[in-house]
């Protein structure tokens, strides 16, 4: 008996903070290669307090879906887990290289693999590449357009601007766009000026965030000049200053995400292996002729 | 779901197979529910007994014989349910659905009567109803309390537990529900063919850990935190909240916490040695702790409780004083949205507020024209603090 707790943080004033964690929960447990799949919030309920209570297996795989390491994987999960003695230590990590400890959960007993978050795992790569896919529409996007991959910046975490350039630079090195940009809200680069930085006449931005709402919603689209105000929406592609933007909105609430949930267990030592192929293929909106139109909004 | 020629009462011929199985590989007797029944060591002979009949020394098909008999059916269809179906993994799920037909209060043949017409166990705004199906097996619906009676052509029909996440999460009016809790769950559904796992993953989508917390506390184990080691063990911009006086830590429990805002059964205290005075409730499941909820707008008010208080002078004539105190118990009790339009003798009448407001607000908006800071010029505004982290 193996569980699947993904653990993400939720909202108490916005319903569509917690909407791709059971999203990708869904997926995941249709795929069947856990006894249960559960989802824990920090704003929502069940709380990461009560979580493993809900939870019936004695051996449970903990994925955090968070983008970076830092205040909440380090502390506030495990510590409302009850992870008898962690450390974060345990995961030896340099800021990016988080993969698994194994804990005893204080109060049910469980034997708890504390995951990496999924925000640096390597697999999210092929997410923000598939989320370029979807958004345009084309399986095969790549020539002739620019990518940037937009996070929040150091403001409060310096592990945060680590995963983006970390994914910025793998999607390089694939040769697959023109021109590859990290881009942040808050620093140098500023998303504010994404058309200074690509010559390409088409560019996708795709946000490294687990949900929409805020940030993803009204301030990058209003920074970047894709509309005066959210409120009235925007195009995809919109174009600005000579480029055509095909922004793609929060990368978590691709369906492929709950592939790298299904990595970061499997890493863990989760038996998993036929889901994992299940969900990369499912999860797909672009088929492989390229004929599903695309699905930004 | 019925089997050719099988009722509620029949026993399959896998069910007696499980039995004699069970029979053969595990030495001891089955007691369970006034069923025992035995097997000789060699597994050629059995016995059989319930309340006012016993057999002993017979062979295999006697045995499934007397075992298929009118009143000797249902122990061992109930037997083969809790043992076999339902299982000892998940014990929290187990004891509500033991519960949901008070097994260990009534008799096999009383309760399969019972269950017959459905026994009902209320949670939080919802109804359990536990009814027998073909060869004993339980079947649950699960529906909310106000639609009892109603027919089930009428409502929405659901049979995936998940489906009940999107009910919960809107209240009657759209609004987004951040407190699963709270006595607002919309009705006019149903989820009228569960098995067990499926009802207790339905009640644990709409009341999430209630099932496990409910039980723990049956058991006696419980794991309340009070309210100070939460305070403590908060970190970020949750810190503060451990200098929320004891005194406002009974206005949070009376404003959040009370059975109008939340069916939860408050257990949490101030700490081991101080009690609250508010009111806990009467809800069937136990809150062990201050929820997320309870915990963020605690610290908007250890913020405002900060400030120190001061002497404002306002012209108000007896009748504007008792508006602004009907406005407020209005708001407070949820109640502005039922004041209807025309309704001019409710001081929370929207006519009413908005006549205050001409008469008494100046153009920044101040009661009275009198300064919330009376060395600032009058404009400063409200500044908003949401803050979602």
């Amino acid at each position: 008996m193996q569980a699947l707790v993904i653990v993400a943080h939720g909202s108490h004033l916005n319903p569509d903070s917690s909407a791709p964690t059971h999203a990708h929960a869904d997926t995941i447990r249709a795929a069947g290669a856990f006894d249960e799949v559960k989802t824990g919030f920090w704003k929502e309920e069940p709380s990461l307090r009560e979580v493993l209570r809900t939870v019936e297996s004695e051996e449970v795989f903990v994925v955090p879906l968070f983008i970076s390491e830092g205040y909440f994987t380090e502390q506030v999960i495990p510590r409302e887990l009850r992870l008898s003695g962690w450390d974060v230590s345990a995961w030896g990590s340099d800021g990016l290289s988080a993969d698994t400890a194994t804990f005893t959960a204080e109060d049910t007993g469980q034997t708890i693999h504390y995951c990496g978050p999924v925000g640096t795992h390597e697999a999210m790569t092929d997410v923000l590449v598939r989320r370029a896919e979807t958004v345009t529409g084309d399986p095969d996007v790549g020539e002739g357009f620019g990518l940037a991959v937009v996070g929040h910046g150091t403001e409060r975490n310096e592990n945060s601007a680590k995963a983006i350039e970390y994914h910025a630079d793998r999607i390089r090195e694939m040769d697959r766009f023109e021109e590859v940009q990290a881009l942040y809200m808050d620093e140098e680069p500023e998303v504010d000026d994404v058309t200074d930085y690509f010559e390409s006449e088409d560019v996708v931005v795709v946000p490294l965030f687990i949900a929409d709402g805020f940030h993803t919603q009204e301030d990058i689209p209003e920074d970047m000049g894709l509309t005066d105000d959210y409120r009235t929406g925007y195009d995809v592609p919109t174009e600005v200053d000579g480029h055509r933007i095909w922004y793609a909105g929060a990368v978590g609430t691709e369906g492929l995400m709950a592939d790298v949930v299904l990595e970061r267990a499997a890493d863990a030592g989760a038996d998993i292996e036929s889901a994992i192929a299940t969900v990369r293929e499912e999860t797909r909106e672009t088929d492989a002729g390229g004929e599903t139109p695309a699905t930004g909004d | 779901m019925t089997d050719v020629g099988s009722t509620q009462f029949d026993v399959r011929d896998e069910q007696l197979d499980a039995l004699c199985d069970r029979l053969r590989t595990n030495p001891g007797p089955i007691e369970f529910d006034g069923l025992r029944a035995t097997a000789s060591d060699d597994g050629d002979t059995f016995g059989l007994e319930i309340p006012d009949r016993s057999h002993g020394d017979l062979s295999e098909s006697e045995f499934r014989g007397v075992a298929s008999e009118g009143d000797v059916a249902p122990y061992v269809t109930n037997w083969y349910y809790w043992e076999e179906v339902v299982g000892h993994r998940g014990r929290h799920r187990r004891t509500f659905l033991r519960h949901a037909e008070a097994a260990d209060e009534h008799a096999v043949p009383e309760r399969y009567d019972a269950l017959e017409s459905g026994m009902e166990t209320e949670w939080g705004e919802v109804v359990v109803t536990a009814t027998l199906g073909s060869g004993g097996h339980r079947r649950y619906e699960v529906r909310h309390a106000d639609d009892t009676g109603v027919e089930t052509r009428e409502l929405d029909a659901h049979d995936d537990p998940l489906d009940a996440r999107e009910i919960a999460t809107y209240d009657d009016r759209g609004r987004y529900r951040p407190l699963k809790t709270a006595p607002s769950l919309v009705s006019g559904w149903v989820f009228s063919d569960l098995d067990g796992r499926d009802a207790v993953e339905t009640l644990d989508v709409l009341y999430p850990a209630s099932v496990a917390n409910w039980n723990l506390e049956r058991e006696g184990d419980l794991d309340v935190t009070h309210w100070r080691e939460t305070a403590e063990r908060q970190t970020g911009i949750y810190d503060v909240i451990e200098d929320l006086d004891p005194e406002a830590v009974e206005w949070v429990a009376e404003a959040c916490c009370v059975d109008s805002q939340c069916l939860k059964r408050r257990e949490w205290e101030y700490d081991e040695a101080h009690e609250l005075e508010a009111d806990g409730g009467a809800g069937t499941f136990p809150c062990r702790e201050p929820c997320s909820l309870v915990v963020a707008a605690a610290r908007k008010w250890t913020k405002l409780e900060e400030e120190e208080t001061h002497t404002y002078e306002f012209d108000l004539t007896p009748s504007e004083k008792e508006q602004v105190e009907a406005i407020v118990d209005a708001v407070a009790d949820g109640r502005t949205e039922d004041i209807r339009e025309a309704d001019v003798y409710e001081g929370a009448n929207r006519y009413r507020a908005r006549f205050l407001r001409a008469k008494r607000f100046d153009e920044h908006g101040n009661l009275s024209g009198t300064p919330t800071h009376p060395d600032e010029d009058g404009t400063a505004g409200h500044h908003g603090d949401h803050d979602d982290h």
